[in-house]
């Protein structure tokens, strides 16, 4: 194993190739020595005795006689502890925030083992995230994996930070939460961001930061999210906790993917990107969840940014097909001032019809979410009407739509950094909302449902 | 035969290996690679090296490491124990695997497939001196209180039973019937292997005209499948293509159900392990696990053995029908399974076709939906198998290369629009771009059987909403304010038809599932208040007047408010609405 192998065969971007190797493992973590700087990589393909090795650090500075090079015998491993917890990692998981090194406890392959399917818990609890949008239409449950789908310049990253601020579990385990915040290719002053978020809602002692930043090494962002996750696990299936897990920005994790794949010649499928990006997202979304045996649980939350705002770009449409839902953000109600600006029918959340309605939320759940989305839907179809023919044109109900619908972004969808409404206030609001529609109208509700909400007066009170 | 020739990896490149100093390796063998014993499959020979594929991850594996022949093509084994469980792409029993290794899959668990130790109740159906051809029956098990498992003599043997046990209880490894044959003699036990990609022999096929009836309302009423026909259910994320798949292994009218989870989420194999033991056949009154089959390569295990995920899942569906069974198999998704094919074609550095698929995508989809039929089987019953297949096109483009060479060899097509979704209108199916190529043949089912009026009471259905496809064109750029009232009256038919029948709550006890004699009288309903409402349009009854009577809304709501077993309760409705109607009427002569 101590062998040294002396210089190089080729570089190409991210890769080298290393002759005469013996005894190579596919995946194994290889050691380059350049001058004084030590650089990782990994193996990533074997023919006879040549590697092909991709350089985590990046190739910048080397050549192909200035470097000696150790196998070091096994796949990149990640350190896990419980002191985890409130520490500061790079892209790769070692320390950078000046508190020394981690002892741990034992160590895992990042790259993890898929969870056999029969031993996953079917996840089924409602989180609270205070965000009216989102938990009475798009509700989130603990074990999902929900990304919100965002754009250059919109709110992700405070609406992601109002998440983790608010987000509360219902059966009243609150307390045995951690989260696991993996940034990759953001800039400085977006983790600065969380990491003072964090800190302002005393919750930094139970958050373990993995942090590749803009200008750090491209490749290393392959393996930040997997470092992430292999923590989570750690931290859910092995000790118990709660665990939500923020990783952003996916995009620029997939443009690295693209980078090395294009580095090593393989064949694009669209846009450039590897043919096995599902399967390369997947085996990162995939690692969500709960499984028998433990009672803590993965809830993941990816950022991405939507390359043109377009939702059929492969980063989302990969994405949307990998995870149980997704969160849309819009660039048209931002720009009306909407906060969060989450354009509601593009976004669904798979898991919420489990985990609505009555013994979970409040038995008027599914209904008024489901005619929320319908009425919602008409107002889309009203303002194509009118944006033809004038607003003045439109007949009487149509008018009323108009109404509802503004209405509805202004009440419902907006709400402040700071507001933390109840899901009962949330479902309350969407009655409100309801009423200024015609009771023929409302075609989703059942009879009982309608008196008992709808028409009942206690409940009237404040209606616009 | 059993010989341990081998040679030694020489290159890795994820799931395909490069394997030297062996010449005997045959095309399509299933070898076991390094010290791990990991399940590959040869899949190209060249002069000095034979190439392989992997079904499990490669991390770790070194050069130089061993690669054993076992001589003989990735097979399945067939017998009592499949039903009711859970396997991964090559048939291996999940549930034991999660005993031996916890909540992780982990490599190099070579095991049973089928449990060995089992004994079964076995009921022999021959004794000494019979005479058994191939498929035959020979002795049968309960396998669930659902299932009668058929033990039938596997293809290619006949002959004479010279040794047969008596009826009793044996595991699936003992000889139970001995056949002489005028070469040598035949062990048969409860189980027999098949290679995945071959298709099972039957005797003849015969033509599809019965439904499977799925309760569905816009596939039985609009767009009907057979038993022993091909559907695909093409469509972007989150538009309904599990749900759809869920929704048919639950209610569709088949003997048994194989469930393919090809490269999809862990959670959806866990739901039907949750949901499937709790909810009950309508048909057997049992639980619907006692008739399922669960085949799940989840999208973060290995691709190579995701490829080999429909073969396995096929190859079962043949074997009930080989019994006499109706079966339908689901495979979510097929796309996944073609994005496996590409990312081992393009590690072998094939020359690609469109969008860096193979060249060979097309033929490879074809032989898959080959495999669907209804048959007359060797042993003279009569079987089908009906595959239902969902595609997740890039984008949402139907014009993608798995989407469009898919639409070739299947004869029904569920499109899954996303706006659809956007509104929340589900199942779906857009109305406009899906289509059944049974339904003529299906026509004299229908007909007897559901209804006599049926097929003319569809036609006008589908008409209403063509028009109303064609009025929405001007809507949209003039408003409906100004339509003539008999125009506004189709659009407020076609409104109701959207709402109270296409769109089918999978969510709701009593909508999940409608029976087809149901979707009649619905279908019947609401075509009865077109015509007396047009009747009152044409005598200057304006369309706003009739509307706020309620008509159209109590339409809607009969999906709920009306039970599956309570078809009387159409009449009452009927009169109801008609004496409403009657009311409008002659108020509005008495003005
Ligand atoms: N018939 C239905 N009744 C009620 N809800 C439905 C129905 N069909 C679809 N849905 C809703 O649509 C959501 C998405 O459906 P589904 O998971 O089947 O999509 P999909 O097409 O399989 O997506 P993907 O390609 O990402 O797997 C469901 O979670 C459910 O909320
Ligand atoms: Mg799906």
């Amino acid at each position: 194993m101590n062998v040294e192998y002396i210089g190089l065969k080729e570089i190409s971007g991210p890769l080298v190739v290393i002759d005469g190797v013996k005894n190579a493992s596919y995946e194994e973590m290889v050691e380059i020595t350049v001058g004084k700087n030590k650089k990782l990589g990994r193996i990533i393909k074997i023919e006879g005795e040549m590697c092909v090795i991709q350089i985590f650090e990046g190739t910048r500075g080397v050549s192909l006689e200035n470097t000696h090079s150790r196998l070091l015998g096994k796949p990149l491993r990640m350190p896990l502890s419980m002191e985890l917890l409130g520490r500061v990692l790079d892209g790769i998981g070692r320390p950078v925030d000046g508190l020394g090194e981690i002892f741990p406890e034992k160590s895992r392959d990042i790259n993890g083992e898929p969870i056999n399917p029969v031993m996953r818990k079917y996840p089924r609890n409602f989180i609270q995230t205070g965000i009216s949008s989102i938990d009475g239409l798009i509700t989130l449950i603990r074990g999902q994996k929900l990304p919100v789908f965002s754009g250059s310049g919109l709110p992700h990253n405070k609406l992601a930070v109002q998440i983790v601020r608010q987000a509360r579990i219902t059966d009243g385990e609150n307390d045995n939460f951690a989260v696991v915040f993996a940034a990759m290719g953001v800039k400085y002053d977006v983790a600065e961001y969380f990491k003072q978020s964090f800190k302002k809602s005393g919750v930094l002692d139970r958050v373990v930061m993995f942090l590749n930043l803009a200008n750090d090494p491209v490749v290393e962002r392959i393996v930040t999210p997997r470092c992430a996750l292999t923590a989570a696990e750690y931290l859910a299936y092995e000790k118990g906790m709660h665990v939500l897990v923020i990783l952003t920005d996916m995009t620029s994790y997939a443009e690295a993917l693209r980078e090395i794949s294009s580095s090593k010649g393989e064949i694009p499928s669209r846009k450039g990107y590897p043919g096995y990006l599902y399967s390369d997202l997947a085996s990162i979304y995939e690692r969500a969840g709960m499984v028998k045996g433990s009672k803590g649980s993965i809830t993941q939350i990816p950022i991405l940014t939507m390359p043109n705002d377009d939702i059929t770009h492969p980063i989302p449409d990969l994405t949307g097909y990998i995870t149980e839902g997704q969160i849309v953000l819009d660039k048209n109600l931002a720009f009306k001032g909407v906060y969060p600006p989450i354009s509601i029918l593009p976004s669904l959340s798979r898991l919420m019809k489990d985990g609505i309605g009555e013994g979970y939320t409040r038995e008027d759940h599914p209904q008024v979410a489901n005619q929320l989305f319908a009425s919602y839907a008409k107002v889309q179809e009203v303002r194509a009407l009118a944006s033809v023919i004038g607003e003045e044109e439109l007949s009487h109900i149509d008018k009323i739509y108009m109404n509802f619908g503004r209405e509805f972004e202004k009440n419902f969808i907006s709400q402040d950094f700071q507001e933390n409404r109840s899901i009962e206030e949330t479902l309350d609001l969407g009655w409100r909302l309801l009423r200024l529609l015609p009771e023929e109208e409302l075609d989703r509700l059942s009879p009982e449902i309608t008196d008992k909400y709808f028409k009942a007066p206690e409940s009237r009170e404040g209606d616009f | 035969m059993g010989d341990t020739s081998h040679g030694t990896i020489y290159g890795i490149n994820g799931p395909v290996i490069k394997v030297r100093g062996n010449h005997a390796f045959q095309m399509l063998e299933m070898v076991l690679v390094g010290h791990d014993r990991l399940v590959g499959e040869v899949i190209r020979i060249l002069k000095h090296e034979t190439i392989v594929q992997v079904y499990e991850n490669t991390t770790g594996l070194k050069t130089g490491e061993p690669v054993v022949s076992t001589g003989k093509p990735l097979t399945v084994k067939l017998g009592p124990g499949i039903i009711g469980n859970v396997f991964d792409g090559i048939e291996r029993p999940l549930v034991k695997i999660a005993e031996d290794t916890g909540i992780y899959i982990k490599r190099g668990s070579v095991m049973n497939n089928l449990d060995t130790e089992k004994l079964w109740d076995v009921k022999m159906l021959v004794e000494p001196g019979d005479y058994l051809n191939q498929g035959e029956v020979f002795a049968e098990v309960k396998e669930t209180e659902s299932v009668n498992h058929k033990i039938m003599v596997p293809p290619g043997i006949k002959g004479e039973v010279i040794e047969a046990v008596g009826d009793g209880q044996y595991n699936i490894e003992k000889t139970i019937v001995k056949v002489r044959d005028e070469k040598r003699i035949h062990n048969l036990t409860l189980v027999q292997e098949w290679p995945v990609r071959e298709p099972r022999p039957y005797y003849r096929r015969l033509p599809l005209d019965i439904p499977l009836i799925t309760g569905q309302r816009v596939i039985d009423t609009l767009f009907p499948l057979a038993k022993g026909g091909t559907a695909a259910i093409p469509g972007g994320f989150g538009t309904g293509k599990t749900l759809t798949q869920h929704q048919l292994a639950k209610w569709a009218d088949a003997d048994i159900i194989v469930y393919v989870g090809c490269g999809e989420r862990g959670n959806e194999i866990t739901e039907v392990l949750e949901d499937f033991p709790e909810l009950i056949d309508p048909r057997s009154g049992r639980p619907l696990m006692e008739r399922t089959v669960l085949i799940g390569n989840t999208s973060n295990m290995p691709v190579a053995a995701r490829e080999a995920s429909i073969y396995t899942g096929i190859t079962l569906a043949e074997y009930y029908r080989d019994m006499g069974y109706d079966v339908a198999i689901m495979a979510d998704s097929t796309s996944r399974w073609a994005e496996a094919l590409r990312e081992i074609s393009g590690r072998l550095e094939e020359m690609p076709a469109e969008e860096g698929f193979p060249a060979y995508l097309p033929s490879r989809l074809s032989e898959f939906y080959e495999r669907a039929g209804r048959v007359e089987n060797f042993n003279k019953t009569l079987g089908s198998v009906s595959i239902i297949g969902a595609v997740s096109p890039q984008g949402g483009d139907f014009s993608e290369p798995v989407t469009q060479n898919t639409k070739r060899f299947i004869r029904c097509f569920w499109a899954l629009d996303k706006s659809l979704a956007y509104t929340r209108h589900y199942p779906a199916v857009n109305w406009t771009n899906s289509y059944s190529e049974y339904s003529d043949e299906l026509s004299g089912w229908y007909n007897e059987i559901a209804h006599p009026e049926f097929m003319n009471k569809k036609a006008m259905l589908s008409r209403i909403l063509q028009e109303e496809g064609k009025l929405l064109d001007i809507v949209k750029l003039i408003g409906s304010d100004i339509l003539p009232d008999e125009q506004k009256l189709v659009l407020e038919t076609a409104r109701t038809i959207r709402q109270g029948f296409l769109q089918q709550n999978a969510y709701h006890e009593q909508d999940a599932y409608v029976p087809v004699q149901k979707q009649y009288l619905m279908m019947d309903s609401i075509l009865r208040l077109y015509e007396k409402t047009t009747r009152l349009v044409s005598l200057g009854i304006p369309v706003s007047v009739i509307r706020k009577s309620g008509v159209f809304e109590e339409l809607i709501r009969i999906k709920y408010n009306i039970s599956n077993e309570d078809t009387g309760a159409f009449d009452e409705l009927n009169m109801k609405l008609e004496t409403r109607l009657d009311e409008i009427e002659s108020d509005y002569k008495q003005n």
